[in-house]
């Protein structure tokens, strides 16, 4: 199969360079090894300033709809981020000071949204906190089996139950300034937080579970739909086995799924493959390498030297990452492949000037775009 | 020490980091209360399996089988494939006779066809639905799959001359529903490779992939049936050197994958020659055949990609032939399951779940309306079919019906 760039990994940064080329028409597929670190998305995108409108437009054209608002994001241990730009529903605060008293409710028999912790958090700032727990009827099918009532479970049936969600939390509010509630809200109807913001008379907080993430679950679907909408072709749950290298250019890829059918690109490839969980780089106790293409990687000879002792602190592995050119063009044994771009986490902490995490995935796929349409 | 005994598996289970992924797209999770979840049933219940069978649990019956939680993992877990392997090791509960009667589709088709018409009328009775119901708990609401009176075999073996002229051969194993339900999807698939300069040819003597018999609790019979087929399979492919086409996303899956993941029979030597046929077409239009379509046609198409094709990755070729023709207005439709898989919905116990599942595919069709949806499978047609009121085509159907 022949198209003009294939991109190598669909999460965010692979979808937003997808989107990018295609809108330019460019004919582009993307080969994505299952799903990807979007479901363990915050909402908040750390370390993006001031974004360009283009990449305001590029979301909100896919019906992901953002706010950027510089200040600090309530982590689901009630401890504060900073962050700049986010979804919608994720607030920013100027300030750490969120609330006076603050109720935090929780759905009976939901174990992944951790309002003691939340509490706990909050009341060493200062702040006065009051648990509660609700119990929709039509949530009892899932508490019938309390290890699979997860997030996107409850917010597939509590969406169309948005209504009763505001009546209840109303009950329950008693002199309460701010109302957290968990982040399960919004899967398929994305008007369904700020319809709960303005039914509850206190100031709404939608703050973090356990993975998955349905702010992130949302974006995936969402940014695919736009991607394939645009003509896209996104080739999920397959794995590139092997690479056709020759004289510093790729030319095609062989897929798991297709075998011999290999998939070529006549201008570029884009690695975007990210970190360890969707194993864009791979760690064994004697190296740190990248799979696909053995491209060259940045980390420590010294396997000492990978990792904090202490295990909240910043972990040097964090930031290894695949050695690229400045524009962005990756290294094997020294010399940049002409025709392959990395973006994304895989790129760890060797490009600074991109930012990190989310931000840095939006931005260094907005940079290779840039550089195959030769703008 | 044999500590390696207890914590490795088949099906890459010690690969699975808990990440959930899986659960957000498991189609039963959401519909039915009593199923565990592809990480419960999967990976998480095959570390407790591997020390003490007591742990399985018989609410694995309840998945579905459609793989979506494969396509998910972002660690290459089989995690259906484990679930499935584990129903066929650990339950040994005798399968019920309706569930035999589903399972047997060869056999219940070769019944069948010498009555055909009887047969359609008989099922397509209140009363018969009603009985069945009673008797079997195969859900009344359901509509049946339709008889044909004349087996595709009987008519390609009628035209096996012509289709010996062409140049080039490939074989095709057509399935059950192409043999007594529907065979016009196999003269279609002839009217189209005959396009491109193909003949097709039958296997010697195909069974039923089997892969009803290993849903329903019957694998020792479906490896029967595998072993047949591969070994039909290795005389067409090493003895005459010929690719084998299918027109079904689900045989396909089960000839390429169950057979040596689930049933442990090897196919290395044949797993590549066997192609979708919408594959083997897109490969000779990328070398230059080409294709004449009408002048006039048009049609609005919404394309479903059928779960099993969604897991063999090859819902790309179908969608490339079917945006290829010209007047063609083409849709894609959400990743989703249509609820039936195969034999699941026919069964009383499970048909809400099913019609559950199978709704946000459902209303997306009856939104868009289109003048065909198009699909690779014939059970998710059957579903769309009764659920939606929209016609179901296979793309190599529509294919065919677009050529001059």
């Amino acid at each position: 199969m022949k198209y003009d760039v294939v991109i190598i990994g669909g999460g965010l940064s692979g979808l937003v360079a997808g989107i990018t080329l295609q809108k330019a028409g460019k004919r582009t597929a993307i080969i994505s090894t299952g799903q990807n670190a979007l479901h363990f998305f915050s909402g908040t995108f750390e370390s993006l300033q001031e974004p360009s409108q283009r990449i305001k437009d590029l979301f909100l054209e896919a019906g992901v709809r953002v706010h950027y608002n510089p200040g600090v994001r309530l982590t689901p241990m009630g401890t504060f981020k900073e962050a700049a730009l986010s979804l919608e529903d994720i607030d920013l605060f100027p300030s750490e000071k969120i609330g006076k008293r603050v109720l935090i409710v929780n759905f009976q028999g939901y174990h992944d949204f951790f309002s003691s912790f939340l509490a706990e958090g909050l009341e060493k700032q200062g702040m006065q906190c009051r648990v509660r727990f609700l119990n929709l009827p039509e949530l009892e099918r899932l508490q019938q089996s309390p290890s699979e009532m997860r997030s996107v479970q409850i917010a597939r049936t509590v969406d169309p139950l948005w209504e009763k969600v505001v009546q209840e939390v109303r009950l329950l509010l008693k002199d309460e300034d701010t109302v957290i509630l968990p982040q399960v809200f919004g899967l398929a109807d994305t008007s369904v937080p700020g319809r709960i913001r303005q039914g509850i008379p206190a100031r709404v907080v939608f703050a973090g579970t356990l993975p998955p993430s349905v702010p992130g679950v949302r974006t995936q679907i969402l940014l695919r739909k736009r991607y394939q909408l645009l003509g896209g072709t996104y080739l999920m749950g397959d794995e590139v086995v092997r690479a056709h290298v020759h004289e510093g250019v790729v030319h095609s890829v062989a897929t798991k799924n297709l075998d011999s059918h290999y998939v070529e690109a006549s201008e570029a490839f884009i690695l975007s493959t990210g970190s360890y969980f969707s194993k864009g780089l791979v760690a064994n106790p004697f190296r740190v390498y990248e799979p696909v293409f053995g491209l060259d990687v940045e980390y420590k000879e010294d396997r000492n030297a990978w990792y904090n002792p202490s295990f909240a602190g910043d972990q040097p592995y964090m930031h290894f990452g695949v050695k690229a050119s400045a524009d962005l063009l990756a290294l094997k044994d020294g010399e940049p492949l002409q025709n392959l771009y990395v973006a994304g986490s895989v790129l760890g902490d060797t490009h600074p000037e991109f930012g990190s995490a989310a931000g840095q995935a939006i931005q260094s796929a907005l940079f290779v775009a840039d550089k195959i349409l030769g703008l | 020490m044999k500590l390696q005994e207890f914590t490795s598996s088949k099906h890459n289970f010690e690969e699975c980091m808990k990440c959930t992924v899986c659960t957000a797209y498991c189609p039963v999770l959401q519909a039915n209360p009593l199923y565990p979840g592809p990480k419960q049933a999967g990976p998480d219940g095959e570390r407790l399996r591997l020390k003490d069978p007591y742990f399985f649990n018989k609410a694995l019956k309840y998945c579905l089988n459609c793989k979506r939680c494969e396509v998910a993992c972002p660690s290459g877990v089989a995690v259906a494939d484990l679930i499935q392997a584990a129903r066929i090791r650990y339950d040994h509960t005798p399968p019920k006779l309706r569930d035999r009667m589903l399972a047997s589709t060869d056999f219940m088709g070769s019944l069948a066809r010498p009555f055909a018409p009887l047969v359609n009328f008989g099922t397509g009775l209140g009363i018969s639905k009603t009985l069945l119901d009673a008797t079997l708990k195969i859900d009344h609401r359901r509509s049946f799959p339709k008889y044909s009176g004349r087996s595709f075999e009987g008519w390609l073996k009628r035209h096996r001359k012509e289709q010996a002229a062409f140049p080039e051969q490939v074989a095709y194993y057509h399935g059950c529903y192409v043999n007594y339900n529907y065979p016009q999807l196999g003269k279609d698939l002839v009217k189209v490779l005959n396009a491109l300069g193909i003949g097709v040819q039958l296997l010697e003597k195909e069974k039923c992939c089997g892969i009803a018999l290993i849903t329903n609790g019957m694998s020792a019979t479906a490896k029967k049936h595998a072993d047949h087929n591969v070994a039909q399979l290795r005389q067409a492919v090493m003895d005459k050197g010929l690719k084998v086409v299918t027109t079904s996303s689900t045989c396909t899956l089960t000839l390429r994958d169950e057979y040596p993941n689930l049933l442990g029979v090897d196919n290395a030597d044949v797993r590549e020659s066997i192609l979708m046929a919408t594959r083997l077409i897109c490969e000779k239009l990328e070398q230059g055949a080409q294709l004449k379509f009408k002048a006039d046609y048009h049609k609005k198409i919404a394309y479903h990609v059928p779960c099993h094709l969604e897991r063999l990755g090859w819902g790309v070729f179908s969608e490339r032939l079917l945006r290829g023709i010209p007047g063609v207005e083409f849709y894609l439709l959400d990743s989703a399951c249509c609820g039936i898989s195969g034999t699941y919905g026919f069964k009383k116990e499970n048909y809400e779940t099913s019609q559950a599942i199978g709704e946000a595919l459902f209303s997306q069709i009856r939104a868009l309306s289109p003048d065909v949806v198009a699909c690779d499978c014939e059970t998710c047609k059957w579903q769309i079919e009764m659920s939606t009121g929209f016609q179901v085509m296979n793309p190599i159907s529509i294919l065919a019906e677009a050529l001059e």
